[in-house]
């Protein structure tokens, strides 16, 4: 490499006048954060997992549901599958889906500042909140579609494996869709939550440390708390309200699947409001 | 065109930019200069909003940088810092940066090619040597065809080539009318190309000045006279214009304003002997020296007695 290196006008001749006229637009600013996730590796072996784990771990737990059930060594609907049905044993995956999409969200954002990526960006759109907007529609809708395959996708295989069980329900029984879909959501949200947080925190591990707390060590503290305050704290921290919003039967004191998909969004936007501020009024 | 206002920017107690002002003219090549530490790369933050200033203001073209429908098109900048994923390819980190304005990827193709990236363009930019990484930060600086071009220490980590192709290239784009703003913090480096310098240290400005007025401040162009009427010689001299400087009692002159020639002429013609006629050579790195030499934020020890 080297010969063709004249220095020639990178306007290529165009003068001041003649410029194009160039603008940055929502849509363009969605366009290009669509581009920037789809031209990493990183989100191709991500969504991966996300969606295998989505996959495999109804089917393993269906494989083993089946196994207990048929050899008769436990009856069915007791032990660690009460009330077991291709639905609950589908959303065994969730558990793992969760992880890999809210990493990859954290990784839509925070990865921009710990490769300083995040300089280019914002010096091509500087009014910022775009980006931060971009980032989150996009990667909801793709953590969506992803987590819904994943769903129904985890269904039809589970439903396959415990054919003849009890657990074996067809895809038209009442709620079964709304559960299904229920996850896809949950797992979306779940995805812009970590955008947002990566936002906020700025850091790929301190944003993941902090959505893995919140999903999965703040319920297990929250026992700690006298019962009454459980009872009345419990039902709307994101793990709990993401359960109602996809479980099959509501447990009492549960919210319902409504309530639950509400409160899970008012989580969404307080972690965006949050990302936004610190995106807005710091330096980047 | 930028304009800085009392420009001003406080890390906590450390002042980094101090109430600069500051004009960055279209059609030349403005050098930025000051030692490392002096407040340059936060200035450049600051033209383009990647931080919020203090106090006082910076616009570009008229307005603020962020206020502007079409911003790579107004300031297409190099940073000194990384600003790139290392995961993706050149081309498609140029794409993702075309796509927030609608640049066809024809211009994205057209700056791969003037910064010589072609066989590299589909290769992920974190295998990228020092010089590769900064021609793509040069072609992603170029893409939105800016009306104002602004590199920070465009030349570090470069090969010679690579240094004579952006000498070339700023020398280019200043033709074309743009404005182009360099920083650096080697004086012989901008004194090539760039026509106008601003100088900083420690966040101050110490100079808006040009190449050649700076060296005539530094007493560039002196003459070291000596002779054994030094009272004579001065009468000889004396014209508007012509400063002549020496101590009682000793025989040396420094004269400003007339060449060692015509000091030479005018002598004989009225029959002085000169013992001495020496031209003070004062290079640009001495000028910058002199300058900021108050300035300079990390002395290097001369100490040896610290020495481990």
């Amino acid at each position: 490499m080297s010969t063709a290196m004249e220095a020639r006008p990178a306007g290529a001749g165009a003068g001041p006048v003649s410029r194009p006229a160039y603008k940055v637009t929502g849509r363009r600013v969605l366009r290009s954060e669509w581009a920037k996730l789809w031209t990493l590796r990183s989100t191709w072996i991500t969504l991966a997992l996300g969606l295998a784990g989505l996959l495999v771990f109804g089917s393993i737990a269906a494989v083993r549901y089946k196994s207990l059930t048929t050899s008769g060594g436990t009856r069915p609907g007791s032990g660690e599958f009460v009330n077991a049905s291709a639905v609950t044993l589908t959303l065994f995956g969730v558990r793992f889906g969760q992880l890999a999409l809210g990493v990859l969200g954290v990784l839509v954002a925070a990865g921009e500042y710990s490769t300083g990526m995040i300089r280019s960006t914002l010096a091509a759109v500087p009014r910022r909140l775009p980006v931060l907007w971009s980032k989150a529609a996009v990667y909801g809708v793709v953590a969506f579609v992803v987590g819904v395959a994943g769903a129904f996708g985890g269904f039809l295989i589970v439903n396959a494996v415990v054919n003849g069980t009890p657990a074996h329900m067809p895809l038209s029984d009442g709620g079964v869709a709304r559960s299904l879909l229920g996850a896809g959501l949950y797992l979306s949200l779940v995805g812009v939550i970590g955008t947002a947080l990566g936002m906020l925190m700025r850091s790929v591990p301190g944003a993941i440390s902090v959505l893995v707390a919140t999903l999965l060590l703040v319920p297990g503290l929250l026992s700690l708390l006298p019962t009454s305050w459980q009872d009345n704290i419990g039902p709307y921290l994101p793990s709990n309200a993401a359960e109602a919003l996809y479980a099959l039967q509501h447990a009492p004191g549960m919210l319902s699947a409504g309530t639950g998909a509400l409160v899970l969004l008012g989580w969404t936007v307080l972690a965006l409001a949050g990302g936004a501020y610190r995106l807005v009024r710091r330096d980047a | 065109m930028i304009e800085a206002r009392q420009l001003t920017k406080r890390y906590g107690e450390k002042t980094a930019v101090d109430r600069l002002d500051f004009e960055v003219k279209p059609g030349m090549v403005t050098g930025f200069l000051g030692p490392n530490g002096a407040g340059k790369s936060t200035t450049m933050r600051l033209i383009i909003g990647l931080d919020a200033a203090t106090s006082g203001s910076v616009s570009v073209n008229g307005r603020r940088y962020a206020r502007h429908a079409a911003p790579l098109q107004e300031v297409g900048a190099l940073l000194e810092a990384r600003s790139i994923h290392p995961g993706r390819t050149a081309f498609d980190h140029l794409m993702v940066l075309a796509h927030t304005h609608g640049i066809p990827r024809r211009r994205v193709d057209e700056m791969i090619e003037l910064t010589g990236l072609q066989s590299v363009a589909r290769k992920r930019a974190g295998s990228f040597s020092l010089g590769m990484g900064q021609r793509l930060g040069i072609a992603a600086a170029l893409l939105g065809d800016p009306a104002t071009v602004m590199l920070d220490e465009p030349v570090n980590g470069l090969d010679p080539e690579g240094v004579l192709w952006i000498r070339n290239l700023l020398a280019g784009l200043a033709a074309e009318g743009r404005t182009v703003f360099v920083s650096s913090h080697l004086m012989a480096e901008v004194a090539l190309v760039a026509e106008h310098l601003i100088v900083v240290g420690r966040g101050r400005l110490l100079a808006d000045t040009t190449v050649q007025d700076l060296v005539r401040q530094a007493g560039g162009d002196t003459v070291t006279v000596a002779t054994a009427d030094p009272a004579r010689l001065r009468a000889a001299l004396a014209s508007p214009g012509v400063e002549i400087t020496g101590r009682a009692g000793s025989e040396q002159l420094q004269v400003s304003g007339l060449s060692a020639r015509q000091i030479g002429l005018a002598a004989a013609e009225h029959g002085i002997a000169l013992f001495e006629l020496t031209p003070k050579q004062v290079s640009l790195e001495e000028a910058f020296m002199d300058l900021t030499r108050d300035a300079v934020e990390y002395h290097g020890a001369v100490t040896s007695g610290v020495a481990a």
